[in-house]
């Protein structure tokens, strides 16, 4: 996040911004997931069968995240899925991952370039669309 | 990690690849339309909700509001099984420019939408991506087949470098708007050769 955020926060405080609402209740006001920052399409797949008994603490939210993980979907697919915001997802998939409930997958680092090989399956996968 | 010790089924060795595109441009010019059209899936929309963590600004009658919601909005292409692309409309209003920061994070690349009567609405978009290095083509959304300018002509007005490709397209059409996505992703390999072969 820019510096700047918060000095010029209230420019974006205006009705075209939406409807002012509490998401953050659901994390208890926590805005940094546990362990990190997740990639918008990292992708998340609940595991089988993790650690009973340290479940206890979890909400409603975090249950249908698991839920909807059982396959593998991204973070971005969850979020809207579920209509909860990113930010909010990803706070919960931290509390998740700390309780072995559910695997992250990043995508490969930005620094990294882009494999010509999937570049190619790209342009060959879209052209046979 | 224990979590995936215990996993044990192989599910996690079908975790796909995802590749990010963004469609960017200025309002109006068919970047919801574009996503939609050539989106496997009913565009989805999705919030960020931005936070004062840091306390409320001094500003009269706005001291309560530390929150405001993003719209994203975004779609889904499956190449196979392994690899999927998103691609991602980006928020239109400058002051939600950070939010870019994090989609153009390792994205492959950028399509940016250029409306000819409104050339100047996508300067921003070049601009920006320009100055992070980001790999993009510019796509003439002509509304209703309108063909008023030459792709030279756009690629002049808009100052590009001489290889940025810049193609004329109608973004309702999703084998169009497919073709536009080819054209970046070539694009992308072809920069990558070159400066690999530097």
């Amino acid at each position: 996040m820019p510096a700047d955020f918060n000095r010029v926060a209230h420019d974006w405080l205006d009705n075209e911004a939406g409807p002012v609402v509490r998401p953050y209740a659901m994390t208890q006001g926590r805005v940094v997931p546990e362990g990190g920052e997740l990639d918008l399409v990292a992708f998340v797949v609940a595991t089988t069968g993790g650690p009973a008994g340290r479940t206890a603490s979890l909400q409603p939210e975090h249950h249908a995240i698991v839920a909807a993980a059982w396959e593998p979907i991204s973070i971005v697919e969850l979020a809207a899925g579920l209509d909860l915001s990113i930010g909010v997802v990803r706070v919960l998939l931290g509390d998740l991952r700390s309780a072995g409930l559910i695997s992250l997958y990043e995508p490969p680092a930005a620094s990294q370039p882009h494999d010509v090989d999937v570049l190619k399956a790209v342009v060959n996968g879209l052209r046979a669309l | 990690m224990d979590s995936v010790r215990s996993n044990g089924g192989g599910r996690e060795g079908r975790i796909p690849v995802a590749l990010k595109i963004l469609i960017a441009g200025g309002f109006g010019a068919g970047k919801t339309t574009m996503v939609g059209s050539v989106s496997e899936i009913r565009p989805l929309q999705t919030e960020e909700v931005l936070t004062g963590v840091d306390g409320a600004d001094s500003v009269d009658g706005v001291e309560a509001k530390t929150t405001t919601t993003v719209t994203m909005d975004f779609g889904r292409i499956t190449i196979t099984e392994d690899l999927q692309l998103y691609l991602f409309g980006t928020p239109g209003q400058d002051r939600f420019w950070f939010l870019w920061d994090e989609l153009s994070q390792g994205a492959l690349g950028a399509v940016v939408l250029a409306d000819t009567r409104r050339l100047a609405d996508c300067f921003p978009s070049i601009d920006y991506f320009e100055q992070r290095g980001t790999p993009f083509v510019v796509a003439v959304n002509c509304f209703e087949s309108e063909q008023r300018f030459g792709a030279d002509a756009v690629s002049r007005a808009l100052d590009l470098d001489g290889d940025v490709p810049v193609v004329l397209f109608d973004a309702r059409e999703p084998q169009a708007a497919r073709n536009v996505l080819i054209e970046l992703v070539e694009y992308v390999a072809r920069r990558q050769l070159t400066s690999a072969s530097r």
